[in-house]
């Protein structure tokens, strides 16, 4: 506990330096992030390895709760994304932000606060210290996609997204003041059997599924997380991508944990959102030109798939089947991290494109795999992974879901909720297919073929400090995708936590572990022998003398250039055509008359629904409605005071009477 | 009952040597029927030989990813072919959950060919790996129906028993039985590019699929391909012949009877590339929708 409290120092302090040194500070930083990763994994780890963890209480009666920061196997699991990104998004950082013009010292430190509320975040066991940690989290990130301000695109988002943050926040403090009142304290734990089927029960499950869902990005309520991250730095985008969305998670996880008998219809309403997220994530996806935006879409997609195993454990929780539960659970906790790993990984391989050429959008770039050579690897390891292709981690936590839904298939569910596990199947599959496409896409777009513009075409590689985060990434998501059996015991644990009741103490019921469910250790030997496989012919390829410097064979034309190639666009018009109920593309299409018509440009993008038609209205109307109230605001200080006096002697009267 | 030690060794030798024979099988059938006399049902040996001799050419747009897709789409098909049985005789590997592996195995085979393909800058390939991605995410959801119904019925998350168990089948699972069947093979003719979806004799590269994605490659790497192709068609046929074939008590039966299944398969396909016309490109759609339905109303009639 207190090495876990001391990596929470130093990360919070991480940025200070930086603001009295000359030079060197984003060094100093990430060194110091680089301590608290240090520190804090090595606390995270001996907690999931079943060391005890640590309680941080405050003596204050008037709190009356059991503690205020718990580090338990929970918090220590979502912890670690949170370490591992904060220390590579630092260390990227010295290179991204190096000749960035104006206030970076403030950026580097607000980085840190960022961090150091996202590790509180995860202990915090106390309504206090959890909205204080969670509210430093949202203001932090504010600053922190802030950072290009001068650009009236990133205000806009900059705003959306502090707007939605809020309104998820409130849900929050409604949803735990009904908390206290039910259990009459702030503190987390159990709540009693028989809650949930209540109507308080029903109001709090869609109190936090609002709250939470905002920052998880859960769709319809995802509007604000595309330009957010495509607007914010990359780093930061990997943080808020890859942590900051999976705090939603952590939030709806740690609610499930303390509800001993949820009703099936949970389970059902979270398979539902996930379906929904997780397809029309990706399915938004593919109409994306901008690589950040295209990346951000994923995340929703990943959240549904998240959601999905998450409602099969709750389905599987309340319908007293462990099997169900014990896969769902430990498919979307091991989702979580894996999703912050590879969507990392991918955000920040995009930044070190935007780094090189000054844009972010597909249909510029192209050819990049020859002078981006590690940015490229790097890129293609992360598309590998989070389309869920074998031997990469997104393989390992998408297979326990299915497995789980499998093992629901024969199971004896109840009317009604036999055609879950079958909905989760299916999304899964269409998921998968979709994300392939998608990121055939954007590494083909981007990578492949002939640089679409100059600035593609000179691009230089990416100085080592942004690389080396990089490689770090793609090494734990080999790992995670090789040697799955490695982390069960950890991700068991966990599983216990959440199970609660019939599962608790980190051991299974019915003497079925995870191990015995999930044979992890087959992956390992697909893994190897396919990498085997692979060098063999790789092997054989080479045996034989090869011509090069001839141009691609265009079906006998040979001055075939850029402009010919197909664009990232033509390649998802297919599919984005076959979904164009939901997407509703918008085309700008070029007015060719006459006979000597001029150059015409043609432009197609998918806009957000979300945001276009039901957000920015609902927002425009609500500040009219503020408009009403601005009548009590003369602006003069003596109207204030009595507005102050006023109400104090209303309360007086009230609590007199 | 042969030894186990046998029956991988056949199983290896199987997926190693046979499948080059599947297209000539397809070939001969096609030429019968149109009254040629077609090329040697060996053809392809042939060619696979000459080609591993020849010199290979690389367009200088392409990078390392352009060997990617030769060489990922047959190791990764080599490895799926470990965990499905032919006919009723043992996958030599079975573990729960390999179907899953199974079909992600597949996805990465073509994920690689797509990038392979996008990797020359060509826009026929492009406009080719565009077509491989967006008719694949449809017949992934008809692939998993289907194994959702034959979960469903027989609890067991392993290919080997899955698709063996209908063998010994009772009358309550026929109509089920055949309407999975129809779906998988829709998914069949789409994931090895086959009329009606695509043509692989067209010589019009703006109407193909699979054939205009591989328009670069050449020598060894083009053999790759080839042999690919062809190990797809095995390894697939597997997947909707095991569950149609009944079982037999002897194991040199249960061989027998698969090999005679999977040379019907190939006249199968030869006789439906003879008899009918590719679709226009927007009917394919339509047709793996309809390989879609079909599996889910045999997933309905498990539940009944």
């Amino acid at each position: 506990m207190s090495l876990y409290l001391l990596a929470l120092l130093a990360a919070a302090v991480s940025g200070v330096p930086g603001l009295f040194l000359r030079r060197r500070g984003g060094e100093v930083a990430a060194g110091l992030l680089g301590l608290a990763a240090l520190l804090g994994l090595t606390a995270a780890l001996r907690v999931l390895a079943g060391g005890a963890g640590g309680t941080l209480l405050l003596r204050t009666a008037a709190l009356g709760a059991p503690g205020l920061l718990v580090l338990d196997p929970l918090a220590a699991f979502f912890s670690i994304p949170v370490l591992l990104l904060s220390f590579c998004g630092g260390l990227y950082g010295v290179g991204y932000w190096e000749g960035h013009r104006g206030h970076t010292p403030i950026l580097c430190l607000v980085f840190g606060l960022l961090t150091a509320s996202l590790l509180m975040l995860v202990m915090a066991s106390h309504a206090l210290t959890f909205l204080l940690a969670w509210e430093g989290m949202a203001i932090a990130a504010f600053l922190l996609v802030m950072a290009e301000d001068r650009e009236a695109e990133t205000r806009r988002a900059g705003w959306i997204y502090l707007a939605a943050t809020h309104t998820g926040t409130l849900f929050l403090f409604a949803a735990f003041a009904l908390l206290a009142k039910v259990q009459g304290h702030w503190g987390f734990g159990a709540l009693p059997a028989g809650l949930a089927a209540t109507p308080g029960g029903t109001a709090l499950f869609a109190l936090f599924l609002l709250g939470f869902g905002f920052k998880a990005g859960v769709l319809p309520l995802h509007f604000w997380l595309p330009p957010a991250h495509a607007a914010a730095p990359s780093h930061v985008s990997a943080l808020m991508s890859g942590v900051m969305l999976k705090m939603g998670i952590l939030g709806i996880v740690r609610f499930l944990s303390w509800v001993p008998d949820p009703p099936s219809w949970w389970g059902g309403t979270l398979v539902a959102l996930g379906a929904l997220s997780g397809i029309l994530g990706v399915a938004f996806a593919l109409g994306q030109h901008d690589l950040k935006r295209l990346l951000a879409y994923h995340s929703i997609e990943n959240i549904g798939i998240i959601l999905l195993g998450l409602g099969l454990g709750t389905l599987g929780k309340a319908t007293g089947h462990p099997v169900m539960q014990v896969l769902g659970f430990a498919g979307a906790l091991l989702h979580v991290v894996n999703h912050s790993l590879f969507k990392g990984l991918l955000f920040l391989s995009a930044g070190s494109v935007l780094h090189a050429t000054g844009t972010r959008d597909l249909e510029r770039l192209g050819g990049l795999g020859r002078t981006m050579p590690w940015t490229s690897g790097a890129f293609l390891a992360g598309s590998w992974a989070i389309c869920g292709l074998p031997p990469l981690n997104g393989f390992v936590s998408e297979w326990l879901i299915y497995l789980g839904a499998f093992r629901g298939l024969g199971l004896e569910l109840g009317l009604g909720r036999q055609a879950w596990p079958l909905v989760i199947l299916v999304s899964l599959a269409l998921i998968g297919a979709l994300a392939l496409a998608c990121f055939a896409k954007a590494f083909g777009a981007a990578f492949l073929g002939l640089p679409r513009t100059q600035a593609a075409e000179q691009a230089p590689e990416s100085p080592r400090t942004m690389l080396l985060p990089m490689g770090l990434l793609a090494l734990a998501c080999l790992a995670i995708g090789v040697v799955p059996a490695l982390f069960a015991p950890a991700l068991e644990r966990v599983v216990g936590v959440l199970s609660g009741g019939a599962l608790g103490g980190g051991t299974l019921a019915g003497g079925e572990t995870l191990m015995a469910l999930a044979p992890l250790r087959m992956l390992t030997w697909a893994a190897v022998i396919l990498a085997l496989l692979a060098l063999l012919l790789g092997r054989w390829l080479r045996l034989v003398p090869q011509g090069r410097d001839l141009p691609t064979w265009d079906c006998g034309y040979a001055a075939a250039d850029a402009r010919m190639q197909y664009t990232a666009s033509s390649f998802a018009d297919g599919l984005v055509r076959g979904l164009r109920w939901a997407l509703r593309p918008v085309a700008h299409l070029p007015r060719v008359a006459g006979w000597f018509p001029h150059p015409a440009r043609y432009e197609s993008h998918v806009p957000d629904p979300a945001l276009d038609r039901a957000a920015s209205p609902a927002l425009q109307l609500a500040v009219r409605g503020a408009g009403l109230l601005r009548v009590a605001q003369g602006g003069a200080l003596p109207v204030y005071l009595l507005y102050v006096l006023l109400t104090l002697l209303a309360l007086l009267v009230w609590m007199v009477a | 009952m042969l030894p186990a030690m046998l029956q991988f060794l056949l199983h290896g030798l199987t997926v190693l040597l046979l499948p080059p024979l599947l297209p000539g099988l397809i070939a001969k059938t096609k030429a019968l029927m149109a009254g040629r006399k077609g090329p040697p049902v060996l053809q392809l040996y042939y060619d696979l030989a000459k080609l591993a001799r020849k010199r290979a050419v690389f367009s200088r747009t392409t990078t390392w990813v352009f060997l990617a897709g030769p060489v990922g789409g047959v190791a990764a098909v080599l490895v799926a072919s470990c965990l499905v049985p032919f006919g009723h005789t043992p996958a030599p590997v079975s573990f729960q959950g390999d179907v899953i592996l199974f079909a992600y195995l597949f996805g990465l085979a073509r994920f690689l060919t797509i990038l392979s393909a996008l990797d020359t800058g060509s826009s026929f390939e492009g406009m080719g790996a565009a077509r491989e991605a967006t008719f694949s995410a449809l017949a992934e959801p008809a692939l998993f129906l289907g194994f959702a119904a034959l979960a469903k019925a027989n609890a067991s998350l392993s290919l080997g028993t899955m698709l063996a168990f209908p063998g010994s089948l009772t009358a309550r699972f026929t109509g089920p039985l055949i309407l999975i069947l129809a779906g998988w093979v829709i998914v069949y003719l789409v994931e090895n590019s086959r009329i009606p979806v695509d043509d692989p004799n067209t010589h019009l590269e703006l109407t193909m699929i699979h054939e205009v994605m591989v328009l670069d490659h050449s020598g060894r790497p083009f053999a790759l391909v080839l042999y690919g192709a062809s190990l797809k068609l095995l390894v697939l046929g597997a997947l909707i012949l095991t569950p149609a074939l009944p079982r037999a008590p002897q194991a040199w039966q249960n061989w027998l009877a698969f090999y005679a299944a999977l040379a019907g398969l190939a006249v199968g396909v030869g006789l439906v590339e003879s008899s009918m016309a590719r679709f226009r490109m927007t009917k394919v759609p339509q047709f793996l929708v309809a390989g879609v339905l079909a599996t889910a109303f045999a997933f309905l009639l498990m539940l009944v």
